[in-house]
C-alpha cells in the first residue's frame, strides 16, 4: 500500500489574493486524472503557511518529509501532483535540474526562516482547516478547555497565566494574568470577555492569519479566560475590512455551539458561555479599548478617560476582561505545556514568543513568530532575508502609525517591550516594516501623520488639531520649503500632542515623527529651503 | 462626611470624598482653565486644558474627570503646562473660523476669556480657514459650526439635563461637527423642546439666539448645576 500524501494549499487572504483558489480547482482537477494512484493523496485547504510574500503556498507532506512550494500557477498543478507521487520520495530537493518543472517554486523550509522561528499561537496556522471543527479537534483544540473545566479551579487557570508571564499583545504590554486577577476580583455581579481583533496597524496582519488560520484555537482561548474571570458572555470585536476572518470565525462559533463547546453547561460542567462576533465600522480607534467597548454597546467609538478601566467598569458597567487575538491564542498553548515552560522563552521582563507581520523591503514577507529578545537584525536579515536587492538596511518600522523606526546601527537591539520603547519605536501589535536606503524619512513620517489625521475620532484637540498642524508641518519638510522655525514648531507640536491627547492614538501619533527626528535629524535639515540655517538651529529636542 | 486632604501648589486643601481635582484645585484658588468641563454635566476631557501634574503620576492628568485622592500633590500651572494651554487654545482658534470682531459672544466668549487667561495673542499655528456651514433652520436658535470648538456641552446638556438628546457628534477628526437629529436641519428634529440650555452652555457663539447681534450673547452657564442639584435632592413636587 504506498503511503499518504497530502497537500496543504493555504488559503489565507494573502495566498488567496494570490491565486491560491485557482490553483486548489487546479490541482483537485488534476487529482481526478492519474486513477488509482490518486486515492492515496489528500488536498486539504488550511491557513497561513507563513511565507506570505511567495504565495500561493502549497505544502507537500509525504513519509520522506515535508516541502514547500510556492508561486506556482495552475497550469503547474500537474508537475505538482506527479512531483507528490513520485515513488523516490524526492522529498530531499536535491539541486533542481533544468528539467524540473517545479524549478524556482520549491521554499526551503530547513532556511532560516522558518528554522529559527518558534510557532506557538501559530502551532496550528497552516495544519489545520479552519473550517473544520474536526480537524481542530484532531489537533487537540478545546482539550486544554476540558482540561480546565474538570480539572482546574478559575484560581488555578489564572496561577498558571500569571506564571507564565504573558503579556498583552495588543501593544502596551500590561502584564495579562494581573488583568485577569482584575476582572475576577470585582465584586460579583455580570461580566464579560472581549477579544480585540479591530487589527489597524498598517502593515499589521498577525491577528487576520489568526482568525483565518486557526479560529478554535482563539475561542478556546477565551473560553479559558472567561471561565478563569467568571463570564458567561463574550464579544469577538473584528474589523469589517476582514471579510474573510469574520465568515471562518462566525463559522467555527457555529461549529463550536453545535458541538456544545459554547453554550450551556459545558462538558457537564455549571460553565456556561455565549460568544458573538462583532464587527467594525472602519474606525481605527475602535482598537483603542474604551473606544471598542462603546462601540460593541451600538454608540459612538470614542476613548474615554480611565480610570475607570474596563476591567473594574467595561460593557454596561460590569467588569470586562479586554485582550488581544493573540493573547487569548497563547493561552491553550501555556495550559497544556505549563506556564514554566512559556516563561522559559523570552527576556527577563518580556516572556514568550511574538508574531511579527514583516513587510516593505524584505526578502521574505510573511509572518514571523519568534522568541521575545531575539535580536532585531536577526528578524529582519536573517529571516527576512534582508532588502531585496542586496543593499542595507536603513530603518525598521514597528509599531505602525504609534511606533517609530530604528535605524540601522540599532538592529542588535531584542526585540522586547522595554528596548523598543527606548528607542522610541514600540512593540506595537507587531507590523514589522523594513525599509530600505531610497526611504526618505520625513515622507515616512508624513504618511503615518496622515494617517493619524484621517483616523483620529476628533474628540480632543490636540489629536484632532495638532494632527492636522503637523501634518502641514511635515508637508513643508517633504516639498523642501521649511525654515528653522518649522523644525521647531515640529518638535513642540509632537510634544504636546504626545503629553495631552486622551488616548494612546494621539499621544503616540507624533512617534513616526519624534523617532525619525532623533535617529533622521540630518534628512530634516537636508529638506529645509535653507539646510545650512536648520543644522545651526539645531539643539531642539 | 469623609474629607480628603491634598496639596495644590504648595497649599493643602481639604475637599470631600469623591470630589474631582478640579474641585481641589478651585478649593486652592488656582485658577485651572476649562472649556469642555461644565459644572453639572458629566466630564469628557476633551479639552485638555484642566491638565494638571500629580507628583508620581508621570503623565499629566485632566482635573476634571481625576479623582482627588488623599496626599496627592498636585501643580496647575507648571512652566509645561503654560505652554501646552497656551498651544492648545491656539490649536482651538487655528482650527475654525473665529471672528471676535463680528461674533454674538464677543466679550461673553469663554473661548475669548481663556485665550486672555493663558496669554495667547496669536497664534504660531497656520489657520486653516474651513468651509463650515450655519444652520438657521431652527425659529429661536442658530448653530454657526464655524465657532464650534466641538465642547459637546450642548451634547451633554441636552442628553443629560433635558433629556431629548437632539445633539451628537458626526464624523470624525478635523471633519467633526455637531449633529441635530440625525443630522437633519436642526428646525426639523422634533425632539428639540426648544428649551435653550444647549445655547446657554455654549462656551462660544457657535449657538444663539436669534434676538442676538454682535457682542450681545449673555449665557447663563449655571444652569445644569442648579438643575442637577435639583433633581438629585427631589427638589420638585412631581418627582
Amino acid at each position: 500500500m504506498p503511503s499518504p500524501v497530502q497537500l496543504r494549499c493555504c488559503e489565507a487572504s494573502g495566498c488567496r489574493s494570490a491565486g491560491s483558489q485557482a490553483l486548489r480547482t487546479a490541482l483537485e482537477d488534476a487529482c481526478g486524472a492519474p486513477g488509482p494512484e490518486a486515492s492515496r493523496l489528500t488536498i486539504k485547504p488550511v491557513g497561513c503557511l507563513r511565507q506570505c510574500g511567495s504565495g500561493p503556498l502549497v505544502a507537500c507532506d509525504r513519509p520522506g518529509g515535508t516541502q514547500l512550494f510556492g508561486g506556482l500557477a495552475p497550469e503547474q498543478a500537474g508537475a505538482l501532483i506527479a512531483e507528490a507521487l513520485a515513488d523516490d520520495g524526492g522529498g530531499n530537493a536535491g539541486p533542481s535540474s533544468a528539467a524540473d518543472p517545479l524549478a524556482g517554486h520549491r521554499l526551503d523550509l530547513e532556511g532560516p526562516f522558518f528554522a529559527l522561528q518558534r510557532p506557538v499561537v501559530l502551532e496550528g496556522c497552516g495544519q489545520v482547516n479552519p473550517e473544520s471543527i474536526d480537524d481542530a479537534l484532531a489537533f487537540g483544540s478545546y482539550a486544554q478547555l476540558q482540561r480546565v473545566l474538570q480539572e482546574l479551579t478559575p484560581e488555578q487557570v489564572r496561577d498558571e497565566v500569571r506564571l507564565s508571564g504573558l503579556r498583552g499583545r495588543g501593544g502596551a504590554g500590561y502584564p495579562t494574568g494581573l488583568k485577569w486577577d482584575t476582572v475576577a476580583l470585582q465584586p460579583p455581579g455580570p461580566r464579560y470577555v472581549v477579544c480585540n481583533a479591530d487589527e489597524g496597524d498598517p502593515g499589521a496582519f498577525m491577528d487576520r492569519s489568526v482568525l483565518e488560520s486557526d479560529p478554535h484555537r482563539l475561542i478556546e482561548g477565551m473560553a479559558i479566560a472567561a471561565y478563569a474571570v467568571g463570564a458567561e458572555r463574550g464579544f469577538v470585536y473584528v474589523r469589517a475590512e476582514y471579510p474573510l476572518a469574520i465568515e471562518r470565525l462566525r463559522l467555527a462559533l457555529q461549529q463550536a455551539r453545535s458541538r456544545h463547546l459554547l453554550g450551556n453547561h459545558i462538558h457537564g460542567t455549571p460553565f456556561n458561555l455565549r460568544l458573538e462576533v462583532r464587527v467594525g465600522a472602519g474606525a481605527y480607534v475602535c482598537g483603542e479599548e474604551t473606544a471598542l467597548l462603546l462601540s460593541i454597546q451600538g454608540q459612538r467609538g470614542m476613548p474615554q478617560p480611565r480610570p475607570p478601566f474596563p476591567a473594574q467598569s467595561g460593557l454596561w458597567g460590569a467588569p470586562t476582561l479586554i485582550n488581544n487575538v493573540e493573547t487569548f491564542t497563547a493561552v491553550p498553548a501555556i495550559l497544556r505545556q505549563g506556564g514554566d515552560w512559556y516563561a522559559a522563552m523570552g527576556t527577563e521582563h518580556s516572556k514568550g514568543t511574538k508574531v511579527f507581520a514583516l513587510s516593505g523591503a524584505v526578502v521574505n514577507t510573511g509572518l514571523v513568530e519568534v522568541p521575545m529578545g531575539t535580536p532585531l537584525r536577526t528578524v529582519v536579515e536573517v529571516i527576512g532575508g534582508g532588502v531585496p536587492d542586496g543593499s542595507p538596511i536603513k530603518a525598521v518600522q514597528t509599531g505602525g502609525p504609534s511606533g517609530g523606526c530604528i535605524p540601522a546601527e540599532r538592529l542588535d537591539t531584542p526585540v522586547d517591550y522595554e528596548s523598543l520603547l527606548e528607542l522610541g519605536s514600540m512593540m506595537g501589535s507587531g507590523g514589522m516594516v523594513v525599509m530600505g536606503s531610497g526611504t526618505s524619512m520625513p515622507e515616512v513620517a508624513r504618511h503615518f501623520m496622515g494617517f493619524s489625521v484621517n483616523e483620529s475620532c476628533g474628540k480632543c484637540v490636540p489629536c484632532r488639531a495638532g494632527t492636522v498642524q503637523l501634518a502641514q508641518l511635515l508637508d513643508r519638510f517633504v516639498e523642501r520649503r521649511a525654515t528653522p522655525e518649522d523644525m521647531e514648531r515640529l518638535d513642540a507640536l509632537c510634544r504636546m500632542v504626545k503629553a495631552t491627547s486622551l488616548c494612546g492614538l494621539g499621544q503616540s501619533a507624533p512617534n513616526p515623527v519624534l523617532s525619525t527626528l532623533r535617529w533622521f535629524r540630518h534628512e530634516y535639515e537636508a529638506a529645509c529651503r535653507e539646510p545650512t540655517l536648520c543644522v545651526s538651529s539645531g539643539g531642539v529636542g | 462626611m469623609a474629607v480628603l486632604t491634598l496639596n495644590v501648589n504648595g497649599q493643602d486643601v481639604a475637599v470631600p470624598a469623591g470630589a474631582s481635582l478640579l474641585e481641589a484645585t478651585r478649593a486652592a484658588g488656582a485658577d485651572v482653565p476649562t472649556l469642555c468641563h461644565l459644572d453639572g454635566l458629566s466630564p469628557v476631557s476633551a479639552c485638555r486644558l484642566c491638565l494638571v501634574e500629580v507628583e508620581g503620576s508621570g503623565k499629566l492628568l485632566p482635573a476634571c474627570s481625576t479623582a482627588a485622592a488623599e496626599g496627592m500633590v498636585v501643580h496647575t500651572h507648571t512652566p509645561q503646562l503654560r505652554e501646552v494651554r497656551r498651544m492648545a487654545v491656539e490649536l482651538f482658534f487655528a482650527e475654525g473660523n473665529h471672528v471676535c470682531a463680528v461674533c454674538v459672544a464677543n466679550t461673553h466668549c469663554e473661548l475669548q476669556d481663556t485665550a486672555v487667561a493663558v496669554g495667547m495673542d496669536h497664534s504660531r499655528f497656520p489657520y486653516q480657514y474651513p468651509q463650515r456651514s450655519v444652520d438657521a433652520s431652527h425659529p429661536q436658535f442658530t448653530l454657526d459650526h464655524n465657532r464650534c470648538i466641538l465642547c459637546s456641552r450642548c451634547v451633554r446638556v441636552c442628553d443629560e439635563i433635558e433629556g431629548a438628546h437632539v445633539w451628537d457628534i458626526g464624523s470624525r477628526g478635523g471633519q467633526c461637527h455637531i449633529v441635530a437629529g440625525l443630522d437633519e436641519p436642526w428646525g426639523q428634529v422634533q425632539a428639540c423642546t426648544s428649551c435653550g440650555k444647549c445655547v446657554e452652555v455654549c462656551p462660544t457663539g457657535a449657538l444663539f439666539r436669534n434676538t442676538d447681534t454682535t457682542a450681545e450673547k449673555q449665557p447663563d452657564a449655571s444652569l445644569p448645576a442648579l438643575l442637577r442639584s435639583a433633581r438629585d435632592q427631589r427638589r420638585w413636587h412631581n418627582q
